[in-house]
């Protein structure tokens, strides 16, 4: 019997083989490679003859002039971006919830979502030639009302705020999508409970539509605190240029000029690797919250 | 039916007001970029075109019907997602299968799934990454494009647990008739998993359709560039006087901003022809994806 189900198990370590294979390669490999943080590493040496150098390639990164104001570009975008996708979805979620024509319900859901589906690499390609100065459209409105042109991706006032509101109109149309569904599964005999008390349409919002939504917001807002050092290499990489790099540059971008324009390849990966321990940090404290907090598991 | 008060009445009225406005307004760009591939580059360049093309000509898409390094690149997108699409499905489901039995029916399930789940809390960065895809010889291949990220964790957590949620009843009849774990997956997994499958296959063929940045890092010769990557070096470059200078004499009815918008478009089209089923399995996608026991 005990031989039985042994036999029974290796097809299941077999099924599982090719995907291990490739994680161990392309997921386990690099982060042993990241050892090269601490080297002084050369493409010709290879991982195991370039000379080690401890905590020098971290040294030179932190003395760096721009490094800590690319750490605060990092954090001050991203988390723009996780309050302006939280909050902005929220508020169109009970907008439409108060739609009582499910057929404007859905086409307005259906205009909403698609820039979701596209690259970055697409919407980036619009943004620049909307929002050029000289022949955007965006410019032209401008100045119809006698507002003199913006260079919206070279001035560094405006470049973050750029980013925020084109990254929320690519996802605010997912996001009120799933707050939607949320409202869905609000028990209807709660609203007649609240008439019946005598509630006003905007206490039945407060007390009974928004505390329906609160579950999935806490989880969504404790799942985003893994994001706080990704503030979006798509849309940054092909939206920023030198100009800019004062208010746009990331951590991100930066590892990869560092590693693929100015092949300073340990001290690159020293960057990621901070990344990624401070990320590492932050996603088991948000899954660690979302399970206290929300009852998530991932399986 | 019961009368609308007065305030109740101007808020609705406000709200669908608001609602479309913001509706449209997610699709403008797009519309504007539409409206400038279809127009003459005259009034493009002069900045004439709004929402609706003007002197409306097919001429910027026949030129990029001709442009060699577009048909290219999207023979090369072509391949990266039929055979990436094939062979990260098949990971995901064999992968899938294995790790949705529980820990009593196949010893090392949980060490499995945590080192799968391991994946997505760390990663080695960039350079450590782009030297093991080197060290393999990849570089320069199709390979690199579908192999490294043919295992996407979060497809197999979200088949995973679809499969889990199957009645265990289906899986035992099948072994009661003799069934192999290979033979259970194909003839009983897969035919009650159509809408998990769809969904993983939507994800997986728009990643696949939507990268870039992959092609761009590891194609050293721009001819294996497959579309997207090819569109970022096209459509995000920002000093016109390098691109215009380009053959684009012989064809006095296309613009460099006309042919890029074409180009943008084009390379949105499969998504909006999908977006259907897109829209609906995504969806679907979400609400598997918080289903748990």
């Amino acid at each position: 019997m005990l031989r039985n189900t042994r036999m029974r198990q290796l097809p299941l370590h077999l099924m599982l083989l090719p995907a291990l294979v490739i994680l161990v390669i392309y997921s386990y490999y690099p982060m042993a490679g990241a050892v090269i943080a601490f080297q002084n590493f050369t493409p010709a040496k290879g991982i195991f003859r370039s000379e080690w150098i401890g905590f020098d390639n971290f040294n030179y990164v932190a003395n760096l002039p721009d490094t800590l104001r690319v750490v605060w570009n990092t954090v001050f975008i991203a988390l723009m971006k996780i309050i302006a996708n939280l909050v902005l979805p929220i508020i169109m979620a009970l907008l439409l919830n108060e739609v009582i024509n499910n057929r404007f319900k859905r086409i307005v859901q259906t205009m909403i979502y698609l820039p979701h589906f596209l690259s970055w690499v697409i919407l980036s390609g619009v943004l620049i030639d909307i929002l050029s100065p000289s022949t955007g459209i965006v410019n032209h409105f401008l100045s119809l009302l006698g507002i003199e042109p913006i260079y919206f991706l070279g001035n560094n006032d405006w470049f973050p705020f750029v980013l925020v509101a084109s990254d929320v109109w690519k996802e605010f149309g997912f996001n009120t999508i799933i707050y939607l569904a949320a409202l869905t599964s609000i028990n209807p005999s709660l609203y007649e409970a609240a008439v019946v008390d005598g509630a006003s349409r905007w206490k039945q919002t407060l007390h009974v539509t928004l505390s329906g939504m609160l579950p999935i917001v806490i989880l969504l807002m404790t799942l985003s605190l893994g994001n706080v050092l990704n503030a979006g290499f798509d849309q940054i990489f092909n939206l920023y240029n030198p100009q800019v790099y004062e208010s746009g540059d990331i951590i991100d971008t930066l590892v990869y000029r560092l590693g693929f324009v100015s092949a300073q390849f340990g001290v690159a990966t020293a960057v990621g690797l901070f990344k990624s321990v401070v990320s590492l940090i932050l996603i088991s404290a948000s899954y660690f919250l979302a399970y206290r907090l929300a009852n998530y598991r991932i399986f | 039916m019961y009368r609308l008060s007065p305030s109740r009445r101007l808020f609705l009225i406000c709200n669908y007001i608001v609602l479309s406005g913001l509706s449209v307004i997610c699709l403008l760009p797009l519309i504007n970029i539409l409206a400038i591939s279809f127009s003459s580059s005259g009034p493009a360049i002069a900045n004439l075109v709004k929402f609706w093309p003007v002197e409306f000509t097919f001429s910027s898409y026949k030129f990029i019907m001709h442009k060699q390094e577009f048909l290219t690149a999207m023979v090369v997108t072509l391949k990266r997602f039929s055979l990436g699409t094939i062979i990260s499905m098949v990971l995901t489901l064999l992968a899938a299968y294995a790790l949705s039995k529980e820990e009593s029916a196949f010893k090392g399930r949980t060490l499995y799934a945590w080192i799968f789940m391991l994946t997505i809390l760390f990663n080695g960065g960039l350079i450590p990454w782009y030297i093991a895809i080197n060290q393999t010889g990849m570089l320069d291949t199709i390979w690199a494009l579908v192999i490294p990220n043919a295992v996407q964790v979060f497809n197999v957590i979200l088949l995973l647990n679809f499969f889990r949620g199957l009645p265990k009843e289906l899986e035992e009849a099948a072994f009661i008739d003799g069934a192999s774990h290979l033979t259970t997956l194909i003839r009983v997994f897969i035919p009650v998993s159509a809408p998990a499958l769809a969904t993983i296959t939507l994800f997986t063929i728009v990643y696949h359709w939507n990268s870039w940045f992959d092609g761009l890092l590891l194609m050293n010769s721009p001819a294996h560039y497959p579309l997207q990557s090819y569109l970022q070096t096209v459509t995000t470059v920002r000093d016109l006087t390098l691109v215009s200078s380009q053959s684009l004499n012989d064809l006095k009815d296309v613009s460099d901003r006309t042919s890029k918008s074409a180009q943008l478009f084009l390379g949105a089209l499969p998504i909006l022809f999908a977006y259907p089923f897109l829209q609906r399995y995504f969806i679907k996608g979400i609400v598997l994806g918080s289903v748990k026991e």
